[in-house]
């Protein structure tokens, strides 16, 4: 037993370039990365993938991993992601993307991406904040809430309410799996992995859109340390952001989205027409 | 020789865009271009290619950013108000170098202004589609057969360069028809090594961006850039004379006005006044070559267009102190009448002594 060969545990996933990233210390998007990166190479998948990076402070994810990519204008990852699709369809394509990128500037190009259907995968990263400048209210942001343009605590009589994106998006019918995860924990962290491996699966198997939500953190931003920080994630952001499947259509028994929005509307004639 | 057909301009366009080996169209519906949509979106289906009727002009521009970052041929068309919002992703396709066509079938404004024909985009088209320092290519046509050449012309630039090229129509030219011979059907195109097509392990990652975080690699980038758009000014100048060579008043318009500006030089010469006119097909970059060898001869110029004066600034620049420089239009959708240009002219030779 002594001469047993050395056996490799852990390393950086390959599509994963070996650069320093600029995230804060104690900052998920890392991890998130790197869930990505190993969905990818498990999936053997590199060399076709291209992944559209954010504005935010996912901005500089186009230097961090290795397939081809894009770098988009605020907001409009989706809209970028679906020609990017349409020009190659045997391409895996994804979009990353924080709160006010998919969620206030970037809303409309979202839905839509997402009620076209489009083939592609958003990793949605809602830490209900806006970190790269500087912590300012998110759509996704709490009531009361402080932040550098909420400093009294997030006023819903004023500022209106947070968006719940899994729960806005999952009655699309151009939709086929939405969940929302996080990755605080170990066990959680291999869910997140299991989640963002089943979307581009989902994607391969050309079932329809889908995204998956990564409550996060900002440690930095939210005025605490890392370890608070997942404290008050969990304490706030989980119970106002519940962790779970909001979409599956394979589960509900359907091989893509077509199938399921025809059965949903099985009594409309023009719906249930032969197309063209 | 082709066949001619009787078509609209904006079917023109669409119709040479697709013989240009467009594949993807990207647009939101607004008067007058609307037909480039309905074109492409029967098109499409029956040649492989997409038309994708996106949910806002910032949509359509960003998914052409995406289409050019791919590597396809790719276009959007707008009409002014659409155009101002498409203005984003022509920065940001400017900065990552991506080419791509977008067509403005000009109308009236500011504002939601009007629905008829204006050249009031010139200055938009010429000095700011969106923030930041960049140039594009802007072909101006003045007829129906144009429209469809200059698309044409315009994948191809837009590749070379890798930039996007900007097509400047008014409701005129998009809503009227006219004989055109449609160009042929392209079939070679240039390799586009730098595309995110997927680097399929056999190269390190491609990246289309326009972000630099260092000032000072930034700046490089831009010099770099504008290296590429001196030599463009250097060779893509485009230009029509007519009568000029002799000309004391040397009328300068482009596409709709042109039309009518040529009836006016005619009427003016029947009059005894030489008149000239001097057509820019590019309005970037502006055929100063051509305006300035004009000015030995010249005694005036009158620069007529459907706006309140954005190219007579060009023409001044062009011609220097050298001679006066006039500005004759009309805006806000209305044509100018070839008798009122031609009373223009006449006013400036009597003024000049020509």
């Amino acid at each position: 037993m002594a001469d047993k060969e050395p056996r490799i545990v852990f390393q950086r996933p390959k599509s994963l370039l070996p650069v320093q990233m600029h995230y804060c210390p104690g900052c998920p998007h890392g991890i998130v990365h790197r869930l990505i990166g190993e969905a990818i190479d498990k999936m053997g998948i590199e060399g076709t993938t291209v992944g559209v990076a954010p504005v935010g402070c996912a901005v500089m994810a186009y230097d961090y991993f290795a397939c081809d990519m894009i770098e988009a204008a605020h907001g409009r990852a989706p809209a970028v992601a679906t020609a990017v699709k349409r020009v190659h369809p045997e391409n895996i394509v994804f979009s990353y993307q924080g709160d006010g990128d998919l969620a206030s500037i970037g809303m409309a190009e979202t839905v839509h991406a997402a009620t076209r259907g489009e083939n592609i995968t958003v990793i949605f990263y809602n830490n209900a904040i806006y970190g790269m400048t500087g912590g300012q209210m998110a759509p996704t942001s709490l009531p009361h809430q402080v932040t550098q343009t909420s400093p009294y605590g997030r006023d819903v009589h004023t500022a209106g309410y947070p968006i719940r994106v899994c729960e806005l998006l999952k009655d699309l019918d151009g939709v086929a799996y939405l969940e929302r995860v996080t990755v605080d924990t170990p066990s959680h962290v291999r869910k997140a992995k299991r989640a963002i491996q089943k979307a581009f699966t989902y994607q391969q198997e050309k079932r329809g859109y889908t995204l998956i939500e990564i409550v996060g953190t900002c440690s930095t931003n939210w005025g605490m340390t890392p370890l608070e920080s997942m404290d008050w994630m969990r304490e706030n952001m989980l119970p106002y952001y519940p962790l779970g499947v909001y979409k599956d259509i394979v589960a509900e028994g359907y091989e893509n989205i077509h199938e399921a929005a025809k059965d949903r509307a099985k009594n409309v004639p023009i719906v249930m027409q032969e197309a063209n | 020789m082709g066949e001619k057909v009787l078509m609209k301009g904006n079917e023109a366009v669409a119709a040479s865009a697709v013989r240009a080996g467009c594949r993807y169209y990207f647009g939101y519906p607004i008067t007058p271009q609307t037909e480039v949509a309905a074109y492409m979106s029967k098109i499409m289906p029956k040649i492989g290619g997409t038309f994708l009727q996106a949910e806002s002009e910032i949509a359509a521009i960003n998914m052409l950013y995406g289409a050019g970052a791919a590597g396809a041929r790719a276009m959007t068309s707008s009409s002014s108000p659409g155009i101002s919002l498409k203005g984003e992703g022509i920065s940001y396709m400017a900065g990552a170098d991506l080419p791509g066509v977008i067509l403005n079938v000009e109308r009236g404004g500011p504002g939601l202004g009007s629905i008829q024909p204006s050249q009031q985009d010139y200055w938009q088209a010429t000095r700011a589609m969106g923030h930041g320092d960049s140039r594009h290519i802007v072909y101006a046509p003045n007829t129906v057969q144009e429209m469809a050449d200059l698309v044409y012309l315009a994948f191809d630039k837009a590749d070379e360069y890798l930039m996007p090229v900007v097509l400047l129509a008014d409701g005129l030219l998009g809503q009227m028809m006219e004989p055109v011979e449609l160009p042929p059907e392209k079939t070679e195109f240039p390799e586009k090594p730098w595309a995110t097509t997927g680097h399929h392990n056999k190269r390190p990652h491609n990246v289309a961006n326009s972000l630099y975080l260092q000032a000072d690699k930034l700046e490089a980038k831009l010099r770099e850039r504008y290296a590429r758009y001196e030599q463009i000014e250097k060779t893509e100048q485009r230009s029509e004379a007519f009568m000029v060579d002799d000309a004391d008043i040397v009328v300068v318009a482009f596409g709709a006005s042109a039309r009518i500006a040529r009836s006016a030089v005619v009427s003016a010469r029947a009059q005894g006044i030489k008149a000239g006119l001097l057509r820019p097909i590019t309005l970037w970059p502006f055929p100063n070559d051509s305006l300035e060898a004009t000015v030995p001869q010249a005694k005036a110029y009158l620069s007529v267009e459907m706006n309140m004066g954005q190219m007579v600034d060009d023409v001044r620049l062009a011609v220097h102190d050298a001679h006066p420089v006039r500005f004759y239009g009309r805006t806000g959708g209305v044509i100018p009448a070839p008798g009122e240009v031609l009373d223009a002219i006449a006013k400036l030779a009597q003024e000049v002594g020509a």
